[in-house]
């Protein structure tokens, strides 16, 4: 009981400066608030420090310590933004940015729209397909692979992203450019992963699989895509960012007068800057949804590796 | 059975790599004649010129000023002739080089510090492990590069300008992978060889230098090489939003404006050239500081 009694307070604190940032616009420079942002900063650290200590507590709200964490950082940033008087063009505050978000809906979702459902989509669907099936070829033939392996390698140090430009002056200023790009992006991680988890069985599995009188498609279905599902996967969540970075950065190139990377150059020229912030969380969502959605489809599928076993209690 | 001649080994490793490049080196050729031709025979009927030979079209497809896609040969020609300038001269690739590539390792040495206090306060403290991991992982997921024109301007209106922004966005983008490598790699000793320092009574800083931090060795250059070659992206994108004059992504830029392919596809080839290069450097600081270290080669794994 006691113990409980220890977070109330500083759940407490935790309200009173949210009220503070949400109801009061007065920049605080006095020193009542200033302890009063102490105050909140170490609540949330002494919420977050009893969570953690706290075997029980952390299996049940275990989630609230990373919130928290956040919650502070956009704490500190609102109080910071205000209470400096920073200027909007510097770092504009949460809530600006939030009302970005809500104010300019409609062209964050065209933009949206231009460059995820578009260039995005299509080009993650192309880049990942044809490197997957390019390795399924790939790996019937140890001489080919001995040759791509290695330059596939090569090729994850060069900074892909600069083919942009030349894709732009290929494919035209509309998406099919952006797609473009990230069909090259996307293909080399997939190619290699997909290459080094179809290596990924023993030689006890295959002769197993032999001993079964299992042919070739049958070993593919039953025992190596299974084995470099893991692989395949991660494969499939890298590309998912490099997808959405590539298509922001060919935007900076030429496009139409729409889509997220012409949103983000044309207004940080108009220093419009809580709109590009706005976009940039628009970008982040999707990002982690799609990073999220993709693990989802794993458990799923790899239900029996490992890292997705349930520890026994 | 007769025993199979094994043929040496460097022919089995080298010449699947060559047919590879010969390969693309053939595809390329033809495909600079398949691009670039069409233009060529439309700029021949408008002057009237009807009958050409296949090696015409064939030499002019590779010669043309500014193509669709230039030959390798166009390439290489232009960066002799820009390497051959002065090396202070705007002309010079090697000087947009060292502008790109010094933003780059300012970069990357703030994000090796930076990635590495965060990764030791993440392993020794545990509130902030709890609170601070979920989001260095979710941080993956977001498109960063997004937020580099934000920083260039950001940091040029507090009259930061030239090398300091494209270096913030560089050690921004790499030193996500520098913690959770180093993460990993400081937590990678098992409980057996944690209980055997135990009983030898290590303090903790013997602890963290005696075991954790060779033990971390491995992870940590595989996530510098990651690191080395995203810093590059990093310093390269961060180019292109101001309107720099000088390195290897305002080449980018002023080629893609002007359309100077040729330019381009120099500018992309040194970059490609330097991002190899710096992940080999890396590579081989890895295969000297780990010489002496009886540590597995392979780390990694699942991120």
């Amino acid at each position: 009981m006691n113990k409980q009694l220890y977070l109330y307070l500083p759940i407490f604190v935790i309200g009173l400066g949210l009220y503070q940032v949400f109801l009061r616009n007065e920049p605080f420079t006095q020193l009542p608030a200033v302890g009063l942002i102490a105050a909140f900063i170490f609540s949330t650290v002494t919420v977050m420090n009893i969570i953690v200590r706290n075997p029980r507590l952390e299996a049940r709200y275990g989630i609230i310590v990373p919130a928290l964490f956040g919650l502070t950082i956009l704490y500190v940033w609102e109080v910071a933004v205000r209470g400096f008087g920073v200027p909007k063009v510097l770092l504009p505050a949460p809530s600006a940015i939030g009302l970005a978000l809500v104010v300019q809906a409609p062209v964050l979702w065209a933009d949206f729209q231009q460059t995820v459902l578009k260039s995005v989509i299509a080009g993650y669907l192309l880049g990942n397909g044809a490197a997957f099936i390019i390795a399924l070829l790939v790996d019937r033939s140890p001489f080919l692979q001995r040759g791509l392996l290695p330059l596939g390698n090569l090729v994850s140090a060069i900074p892909i992203v600069g083919i942009a430009p030349i894709m732009v002056m290929w494919f035209g200023f509309d998406w099919p450019s952006k797609a473009a790009v990230i069909v090259v992006m996307t293909f080399f991680p997939m190619l290699i992963s997909t290459l080094a988890g179809l290596q990924g069985t023993d030689r006890m599995q295959r002769d197993l699989m032999r001993s079964y009188g299992a042919h070739y498609g049958q070993t593919l279905l039953a025992l190596r895509l299974p084995v470099a599902a893991p692989m395949i996967f991660n494969a499939l969540k890298l590309n998912a960012t490099l997808a959405l970075i590539g298509a922001i950065v060919a935007e900076f190139f030429g496009t139409p007068i729409v889509g997220m990377g012409f949103r983000i150059s044309t207004e940080v020229a108009r220093m419009n800057v809580d709109v590009v912030w706005a976009t940039i969380a628009v970008a982040s969502v999707v990002g982690s949804v799609a990073y999220g959605t993709i693990t989802l489809i794993e458990r799923r599928v790899t239900f029996w590796h490992p890292s997705f076993r349930k520890a026994p209690r | 059975m007769a025993r199979m001649i094994r043929p040496p080994a460097i022919l089995t490793r080298a010449l699947p790599l060559l047919f590879v490049l010969a390969v693309l080196a053939v595809a390329w050729l033809g495909g600079a004649v398949w691009l670039n031709a069409p233009q060529i025979i439309d700029r021949w009927q408008r002057d009237g010129k009807t009958d050409y030979s296949t090696g015409e079209l064939v030499t002019a497809a590779w010669s043309q000023e500014r193509p669709l896609l230039p030959a390798p040969q166009q390439i290489y020609a232009d960066l002799a002739k820009s390497f051959s300038g002065r090396l202070d001269s705007p002309r010079n690739l090697l000087f947009h080089t060292w502008v790109t590539g010094s933003a780059m390792a300012s970069g990357f040495g703030l994000g090796v510090l930076l990635g590495g206090i965060l990764a030791l306060g993440i392993v020794h403290v545990r509130t902030l492990e709890k609170s601070l991991m979920p989001w260095v992982i979710a941080s993956q997921t977001v498109p960063i590069l997004a937020i580099a024109p934000m920083i260039v301007v950001v940091l040029g209106n507090i009259g930061l300008t030239g090398l300091l922004p494209k270096a913030v966005i560089a050690m921004y983008l790499c030193f996500f992978p520098i913690t959770i490598g180093l993460v990993k790699g400081l937590r990678s000793p098992d409980p057996l060889q944690l209980d055997l320092m135990r009983t030898y009574s290590a303090s903790p800083i013997q602890l963290f230098w005696k075991l954790r931090w060779p033990a971390a060795m491995p992870f940590l250059f595989t996530s510098l090489k990651v690191a080395i070659s995203i810093a590059l992206v990093g310093a390269i994108v961060g180019e292109l939003p101001t309107g720099a004059q000088a390195g290897l992504g305002a080449r980018l830029l002023a080629g893609s404006y002007y359309g100077q392919t040729i330019q381009i596809w120099s500018a992309l080839v040194v970059s490609a050239v330097l991002g190899m290069g710096l992940v080999g450097l890396i590579g081989l600081v890895e295969r000297i500081t780990l010489r002496y270290q009886a540590v597995p080669k392979a780390a990694g794994g699942r991120g």
